[in-house]
């Protein structure tokens, strides 16, 4: 059964207009961490409130334990939620931010105490328990937040973007921790991101949106390697999929596909390449430049390589991709099709 | 399904029940107030009539009174009169004075400002005695221009308030860029920032505005005769003769008189509303 | 490079306090002679025997409080001042409270329930004390109709809600909490707005229903806000003669003075300027204290 499911979800905001959600059907797997992933206004965020039952479906059904949720309140629904600036209460210290789920709940107060002492050992942050949240910093938020959202042991852990406030430095930290958090809790949890490394890195599965309609469902292997659809293909991986359209396909290869000729072996598809842009990245080498000759002529495309020898800018070079890293896409539906013979000299 | 809707419905219930009580509290003496404007006066003072209905036609004659035999339309003037300038002598005094102490005095200027604001809170029952001696002592009593003289010191000290939050939002830089480019400090204060500012500037217009109308005791204290009065003096005070109260005329101006205030006020609120918090709201 | 060297210095010549002392001086004279005079004039009246008319005035030490803390009606007129005073502050935070949380979400006609909540304020106090006079008149008061109506009293035999003391004193608390409650309520309402919205839905995630969210959470949360709204609200019900003066003049038999209308009515009408002066410096001590925590509320602000 799964911990979480949702039946051609649904939310219009606007009568007429597309909808924010558009029939949505997903299950979670049990003990998973499953990512929404996709850009701003894609409707994830308006997918886990409904979840988290701060916004009512306008049609679809929402079963968190196999029961239908559409009408219990957020109490009622065992779930806990993570926001994005974390929501801790600012005038309560942190012991009693932890203890307030059981205070709201009527768990008898003998017990707050030993529970709120066990999130806190889990997430280590038992000598701030006096603090108030603005006596911490960004990462021990975060970690108050969590131990908020475990105190009530809940079914299902919902994270908005927790994240995304943090700088950059920190949040790889940050990331590192939830990753060990969630191992050892284990608890079914869907995160929301607009960032593609974060759900690559730590998602089991990972949900594409845009436009409030799924793209695609699955592993971040199946998602990378097997996008199915261009705008899958392109949202994840930076630099983006090189895409050409050629007759009624596209055609997509990953820039770390696209090397110098003769460094390949094995069947691969030539190209000649005018070199136009060199970035040195320190770990690697970002080449960018366009297409030359057939159908593709003046085509920008990028390449990542660990070394960029001897390329020189406005330099014509031979260029080629794997055969079987080559993707293709219909043209009209920008599904993702088989492998097709196409030539674009 | 019956639960979580029923749930809803019980609480709009409550909403509306809650807010429409204190609606019909709050509202109802202005409400009262237009009806008796309109009532003929034998409607109005037969006690077994039902107040709230019509049991006569209703008359413009309390208007008719109004406007023709009291000093209704003098008082509406003065209060106009006395308005009109004392929002210029606030701005004169108040706008560079709130400039120079958000900008230009640091840590002891941000002192004097608090100081500034406190004398809003010493209070006209506590001045005007010492004040209406003074007023004697220059020869303005019964003159509208004491209360000109006077009336700044309650909306100057708010006004200052008011204005240094508004120009410490605007940025800095743009007056640095301005002197950069050539302009003077004060040269930016006047090309830059005044012009800017002109939402907050007109904030503080109304506000000075809707104070000096709302005023009394000054105005009580200061002036005596029937056509010097302000609004909130003389409809209270001269709209009756004797011992009789003209009711009907006496609700009909204060509804006139209130109406238009309330209307200017409704538009800035959110500008007063924030030199009342003193930042305590972020 | 000269050009630049004196650009920096004429921005440095600018910054000097000089103009700054120039620009603020103008209104810091003015409030010095105009609140500040009088303010110590008022102290050196109350030692005094002033009277208006007279020229001649005279040094008479504490014989102005003796008399004064003496004399009955002012001790009914300090009782009257507290009573109302907190009184009012009492009924107008709780009932602005809930009308903040009814006004906070949007609806259909906001504006114009908030046009309408705003009038008690905005109307001039004097104007909004007389048209309640009229609804409390001995005779014709509406309320009295309504009563009779629904057989509560008998013709004629309704109270004078301004004629019998008790009665006087509520109709007063009443006017006063009636003007007070909508500066109060926009007050908190803007409070209010300042949470962020995930706060409440966070609580509603916990488990926390709808009034322990309002109760342990929110208004905690608005804590400086409810203090900048009590803490004017004292100050303007506090100082007020208004609606006693157009309500009742004091009476009936002195028993509403408050103390500016027990200052106003022996310094003005009785043209004793010595014992009116002596009346309004007790306002004095309770304004300090309100002042007291009006700095640390915004000081408190600065800080966090």
């Amino acid at each position: 059964m799964a911990v979480v499911e949702t039946r051609d979800l649904t939310k219009v905001f606007k009568e007429g207009q597309l909808g924010a959600v558009n029939n949505v059907n997903l299950e979670t797997r049990e003990g998973e961490f499953l990512v929404f992933l996709g850009p701003s206004g894609s409707g994830k965020t308006t997918l886990l409130r409904m979840i988290a039952g701060l916004e009512t479906p306008t049609s679809g059904e929402i079963l968190i334990g196999g029961q239908v949720v559409n009408d219990l309140s957020p109490r009622e629904r065992r779930i806990a939620m993570v926001f994005q600036s974390y929501a801790l209460y600012p005038h309560l210290s942190v012991y009693k931010n932890i203890a307030f789920p059981l205070k709201a709940q009527n768990v008898k107060k003998e017990l707050h105490k030993a529970k709120v002492e066990w999130a806190a050992s889990l997430l280590g942050i038992g000598a701030l328990l006096d603090r108030k949240p603005r006596e911490l910093s960004g990462g021990e938020r975060q970690r108050v937040a969590l131990a908020r959202a475990i105190v009530r042991e809940p079914a299902v852990f919902l994270l908005d973007e927790p994240l995304s406030n943090l700088d950059a430095k920190l949040r790889a930290s940050a990331r590192e921790e939830l990753e060990r958090f969630h191992r050892r809790v284990g608890t079914t949890t869907i995160y929301v991101t607009h960032d593609q490394v974060e759900a690559m890195a730590m998602g089991d599965r990972v949900m594409v949106l845009n436009k409030g309609v799924v793209r695609q469902l699955g592993t971040p292997t199946d998602v990378y390697d097997n996008p199915a659809d261009t705008f899958v293909a392109t949202f994840l991986g930076s630099p983006p999929m090189n895409l050409a359209e050629i007759g009624d396909v596209i055609v997509g290869f990953r820039p770390e596909h696209f090397r110098p000729a003769f460094t390949m072996t094995g069947d691969a598809a030539p190209f000649r390449l005018k070199v136009e842009n060199i970035e040195y990245l320190g770990s690697e080498w970002i080449v960018s430049g366009t297409l030359a000759g057939g159908k593709l002529d003046g085509k920008k495309v990028f390449s990542r390589l660990s070394s960029a020898q001897n390329l020189q800018l406005a330099g014509m070079y031979d260029f080629a991709v794997p055969q079987r890293e080559l993707k293709f896409f219909d043209r009209s539906t920008e599904k993702r099709v088989e492998p097709r013979a196409v030539s674009w000299q | 399904m019956a639960k979580g809707s029923s749930r809803r419905i019980w609480g709009n219930v409550v909403h509306v029940l809650a807010l429409g009580t204190f609606t019909i509290l709050l509202a109802f003496p202005f409400y009262w107030m237009l009806i008796t404007s309109f009532k003929q006066n034998l409607d109005l003072y037969t006690m077994e009539n039902n107040p709230f209905l019509f049991n006569a036609r209703p008359t413009l004659e309390h208007l008719n009174f109004l406007f023709t035999e009291t000093r209704f339309v003098r008082w509406l003037g003065n209060t106009a009169f006395v308005g009109v300038i004392v929002v210029a002598i606030t701005l004169l005094l108040a706008v560079p004075a709130a400039y120079s102490l958000a900008r230009l005095s640091g840590r002891w200027g941000e002192r004097l400002g608090i100081g500034i604001f406190l004398t809003y809170l010493v209070p006209p029952t506590l001045l005007f005695i010492p004040l209406s001696r003074v007023v004697a002592y220059l020869g303005l009593q019964d003159s509208l221009w004491a209360l000109i003289l006077v009336y700044p010191t309650f909306t100057v000290p708010f006004s200052i308030w008011l204005l240094m939050g508004f120009f410490k939002s605007i940025p800095k830089e743009l007056e640095d860029a301005a002197m950069v480019d050539g302009l003077t400090r004060f040269g930016a204060f006047v090309k830059l920032v005044i012009p800017i500012s002109v939402s907050g500037i007109l904030t503080v217009v109304i506000f000075t505005f809707t104070l000096v109308t709302q005023e009394f005791v000054y105005a009580l204290t200061f002036i005596s005769s029937e056509s010097n009065q302000m609004i909130g003096t003389g409809i209270p005070i001269f709209l009756v003769r004797g011992d009789v109260y003209y009711w009907g005329a006496l609700m009909a101006a204060c509804l006139i008189a209130s109406l238009p205030i309330a209307f200017m006020y409704n538009l800035f609120l959110d500008r007063f509303i924030a030199g009342f918090t003193v930042g305590a709201v972020k | 490079m000269a050009v630049a060297r004196s650009k920096i210095k004429s921005i440095g010549a600018a910054q000097s306090p000089l103009l700054g002392a120039a620009m603020f001086s103008p209104a810091v004279l003015y409030i010095l002679l105009l609140v500040g005079g009088p303010f110590f004039l008022a102290i050196f009246y109350a030692f005094s025997d002033a009277r208006i008319g007279n020229t001649e005035m005279h040094f008479v030490g504490l014989e102005n409080f003796r008399s004064i803390l003496q004399s009955p009606s002012f001790r009914v007129a300090i009782r009257n001042s507290f009573i109302f005073t907190i009184c009012s502050q009492i009924v107008v935070i709780v009932g602005a409270n809930i009308l903040a949380i009814s006004l906070e979400k949007a609806f259909c006609g906001r504006g114009i329930i908030r046009f309408l909540i705003l009038l008690p304020w905005v109307a001039p106090i004097s104007l909004g004390a007389i048209g309640w006079k009229w609804i409390l008149d001995s005779i014709y008061s509406v309320i009295t109709w309504v009563l009779v109506a629904i057989h509560i009293y008998k013709p004629f035999s309704a109270p004078m809600w301004l004629g019998e003391p008790h009665l006087a004193i509520a109709s007063v608390l009443l006017v006063h909490s009636w003007r007070l409650m909508p500066f109060s309520t926009v007050i908190l309402l803007a409070g209010r707005t300042a949470i962020p919205k995930d706060i409440p839905e966070a609580a509603a995630v916990d488990g926390a229903g709808f009034w322990r969210t309002q109760l342990q959470i929110v208004i905690p949360m608005m804590r400086p806000i409810i203090s900048v709204a009590v803490l004017f609200g004292l100050i303007f019900t506090f100082t007020d003669m208004t609606v006693v003066y157009i309500l009742t003049a004091g009476g009936p038999f002195d028993s509403t003075q408050t103390l500016p209308s027990l200052a106003f009515a022996m310094g003005i009408q009785g043209s004793d300027l010595a014992a009116g002066a002596a009346i309004s410096l007790f306002l004095v001590p309770l304004l300090v204290i309100l002042a007291y925590f009006m700095l640390r509320v915004a000081h408190r602000a600065e800080v966090n």
